[in-house]
């Protein structure tokens, strides 16, 4: 173990808020940039500034030449550059279907070190959330009301998360070690679990055909990323060294490992018991955490912040609870994109972010990530699906949806 | 790399083993070369402005091979990469460029009165080119330079581009901001080059920021054309329809020999040692980074199953017409020198000139059903 986990691993014992106590305390000094980027001193900030005229992404919105000038010469502990943070921004001025945040984060302490750009990008991106709030972390699914669909509109039902191992380099800045090293981690923990949770573990280097076949029926293959927002950030760096992919013998409870983020854990079953789904995705998620712990080692995580992640979209739970769902009538309708936004939902093409919806079934999930729990989260999904498919089924009747339009909040 | 630069500070916590890439399935001179032993010596090294070893390799390790070519699979972020990783560099030179021993010195003889003939027969030589790269001292290569730098590049080029007079006369337009009317009229030029997508590139970092600071100059005669920040900081590129290839590497020289005095004049150089000769980018472009090709019509010829040891011997490659990534068309191939490094320019045109020359010979006597056995070179040119 490198030298600050064994050190880490003593603090552990004492529990998750002395160990964030202490990680802010002693990792988050801001350094100046050393050695050749005293290079970059040779041409103010100005000089350096990129042109963004023709972007529109949360990171263009926000950084202003004052900002760029303050952080230019900064570097995390670790060594990462608010260059490298803002790297994909600059390369991908805009997105067809979203606004793209434009950022990523390199470690733990980008959010703190480069706060003056990560604090603006966060409030844009999660409806104001502000620099003081504090972030509810709840994985208690027994609190979960309802949330058993109907099957002949509900396909299937997915909630996905991500979590980062506290002390490793994020994907876009790793090293291969610290890569290598998060996959021993991950994959220790997740071949010590029982039951319905017992799996194995399928390194993307040394996958036969056959496996490989297998996982693309399951749907579960993630391949090496092709969009140019992962590319340019520098997370598809010696694909497909320390990826792989794990999953119980049920498939129905799945790890990715070292692609976008350290880690996805993604829980899913064909039909609408989301009930089931979220409950399978807590008690998995928190025995690998206590597993982890074990072994000295943690999550990344913040009172502020909730779980530290790659992409400032997804701190917080990190949370995408979504269903396949059928609603040919009610996306025609013209106030279709006004209800989702009411009730806090967002809509993608079955193909995922980067795609088109086709013959009328939607992936509909939730829009937020900060400054709800992970429970708060999936009820307003739950809650919201409901009601969608009450409106589908009035519009199958010919019967008016207009008592059942929810108020813009 | 794309993303962030090579001090991550965590790394050192870990044995330089740990960090090893996986090369088993790779296939480039940068997997045949590297060793535990290079690796863990040059790890946690860095050049003055601040480029490591892992970022020189991360596109070999991205890369695994080529389906054409053996590719390189390392390129240097500075000019003194080539220095300060030399003992992975050497090796990879000498391998590359055919045994170039790391005492060797390289000519450079720009002089375009030193080529005898050149005047290639036009019923088989479709167009003639010859391009070079240039590197500008003090500022860091495309896969490391900072925005600044890469505009400074801009800058210095331009303004002596803009110096030139008579035929070499022209205009610069900057990829920025370049008008829908200005890109059509490029493109029908066959000029336009855009942001690159060859993930050999993508992944050294070349197209970050894209595409800011990157441009393209010609002169009004469109035979003269300059790129400016796509691989190399600059490319020079002399081309005309036909097979007159002894006047396209006097324009070559003469306009490339005007830019140097022009920017020497404003106190700046280009990479260049006695040894590596013009440094760029990539290592198979050191010495000259010339290539002087053609496109030409070799229908039969090119069928003969001695076709590619002929090459060989006469020291020439062969290419698509939509160049190094592609295959060819209609028995039309792009034919130009193989070799970079340890011949001058001069030398190497020649090469091409009496290769072609060769090429085309056979190709008449194979269309009179003629033997090409006495016309087959039994040894390397040298």
């Amino acid at each position: 173990m490198p030298f600050g986990m064994k050190t880490l691993g003593v603090v552990a014992a004492a529990g998750v808020g002395t160990m964030a106590l202490y990680y802010k305390a002693a990792h988050c000094q801001v350094h100046h940039a050393r050695g050749g980027s005293g290079r970059r001193s040779l041409y103010p900030a100005s000089a350096n500034y990129p042109e963004l005229s023709k972007h529109n992404n949360v990171m263009a919105s926000n950084l202003t030449p004052d900002i760029y000038a303050r952080l230019r010469d900064v570097t995390t502990p670790n060594g990462c550059t608010l260059d490298g943070c803002i790297q994909t921004g600059v390369d991908n001025p805009g997105h067809p279907f979203i606004k793209t945040v434009g950022a990523v984060a390199g470690d733990e302490e980008s959010y703190e070190v480069f706060k003056a750009l990560f604090d603006p990008i966060i409030d844009e991106r999660h409806n104001g959330y502000k620099p003081w709030d504090k972030h509810p972390t709840d994985l208690d699914f027994t609190k979960i009301r309802g949330g058993n669909f109907d099957a002949k509109y509900v396909h299937s039902s997915r909630v996905r998360t991500g979590r980062s191992i506290r002390g490793l380099g994020l994907p876009p800045a790793c090293s291969r070690a610290e890569r290598r090293e998060v996959e021993r981690v991950v994959v220790d923990a997740l071949g010590k679990l029982k039951g319905t949770f017992a799996g194995k573990y399928y390194p993307l280097s040394n996958m036969t055909d056959a496996e490989q076949e297998q996982l693309i029926t399951d749907h579960f293959l993630f391949d090496k990323p092709v969009s140019p927002l992962l590319l340019a950030s520098g997370m598809a760096r010696d694909w497909p060294d320390a990826r792989g992919i794990w999953h119980n013998s049920q498939k129905n409870f799945l790890v990715w490992i070292n692609e976008e983020d350290h880690t996805r854990v993604i829980s899913m079953e064909k039909g609408g018991n989301m009930k089931a789904v979220f409950e399978r995705f807590c008690t998995g998620l928190l025995q690998v955490e206590k597993l982890i712990r074990e072994k000295g080692w943690e999550f990344m995580w913040n009172e502020h912040l909730g779980y530290v992640l790659t992409c400032p979209s997804n701190l917080g739970t990190g949370l995408r609870c979504g269903v396949h769902v059928t609603i040919t009538k009610l996306s025609k309708d013209p106030r279709f994109n006004d209800i989702l936004e009411a009730m806090k939902l967002q809509k993608r093409g079955t193909g995922g972010v980067d795609t088109a919806a086709t013959g009328g079934t939607y992936d509909i999930s939730n829009a937020d990530r900060l400054g709800k729990s992970e429970v708060q989260l999936v009820q307003e999904v739950i809650d919201g699906v409901e009601l969608l498919i009450q409106m589908e089924k009035r519009l199958e009747n010919r019967r008016s949806i207009d008592d059942l339009i929810p108020p813009k909040k | 790399m794309p993303g962030f630069p090579g001090n991550n500070e965590l790394q050192k916590a870990y044995d330089t083993s740990e960090d090893y890439p996986d090369l088993s399935k790779h296939n480039n001179w940068m997997a045949k070369v590297m060793t535990k032993d290079i690796y863990a010596k040059l790890r946690d090294v860095r050049t003055k402005s601040g480029y490591s070893f892992d970022q020189a390799i991360q596109t070999g390790i991205d890369n695994p091979g080529h389906p054409f070519i053996m590719t390189v699979g390392a390129v240097a972020g500075d000019e003194e990469c080539y220095d300060t990783f030399a003992d992975f560099f050497d090796p990879v030179i000498d391998k590359r460029h055919n045994g170039y021993s790391k005492d060797a010195k390289h000519k450079t003889d720009m002089n375009p009165d030193h080529i005898k003939g050149g005047d290639l027969d036009p019923k088989y030589v479709l167009s003639s080119r010859v391009r070079t790269g240039r590197s500008i001292r003090g500022l860091a290569l495309p896969p490391h330079c900072t925005r600044a730098e890469r505009r400074a590049v801009e800058k210095i080029s331009v303004d002596a581009l803009n110096c030139l007079k008579e035929e070499f006369a022209g205009k610069y337009y900057p990829l920025s901001n370049m008008t829908e009317a200005e890109q059509e009229k490029l493109i029908d030029d066959h000029f336009l080059f855009d942001k690159p997508v060859s993930p050999l590139l993508t992944c050294a970092g070349m197209a970050r920021d894209w595409p800011d600071a990157r441009g393209i100059w010609h002169n009004a005669d469109k035979n003269f054309l300059v790129w400016v920040n796509e691989e190399d900081h600059i490319r020079v590129i002399s081309m005309e329809k036909g097979g007159n290839m002894g006047r396209v590497f006097k324009r070559f020289c003469d306009g490339l020999n005007k830019v140097e005095e022009l920017i020497k004049g404003k106190g700046h150089d280009f990479m260049w040692n006695e040894h590596l000769g013009y440094v760029l980018t990539c290592p198979s472009n050191l010495g000259t980074g010339l290539r002087a090709g053609v496109h030409a019509k070799l229908t039969l010829v090119s069928q003969d199953k001695r076709f590619d040891d002929i090459l060989d011997k006469l020291r020439l490659q062969k290419r698509g017409t939509g160049g190094v990534d592609t295959a060819s068309v209609g028995g039309v191939f792009d034919i130009s020198n193989a070799d970079r490094l340890g011949f001058s320019e001069v030398k190497l045109c020649q090469f091409v000139i009496d290769g072609v020359n060769t090429l085309v010979d056979m190709e008449k006597r194979l269309e009179a059903k003629k033997s090409i056995d006495d016309l087959i070179p039994t040894e390397k040119k040298n």
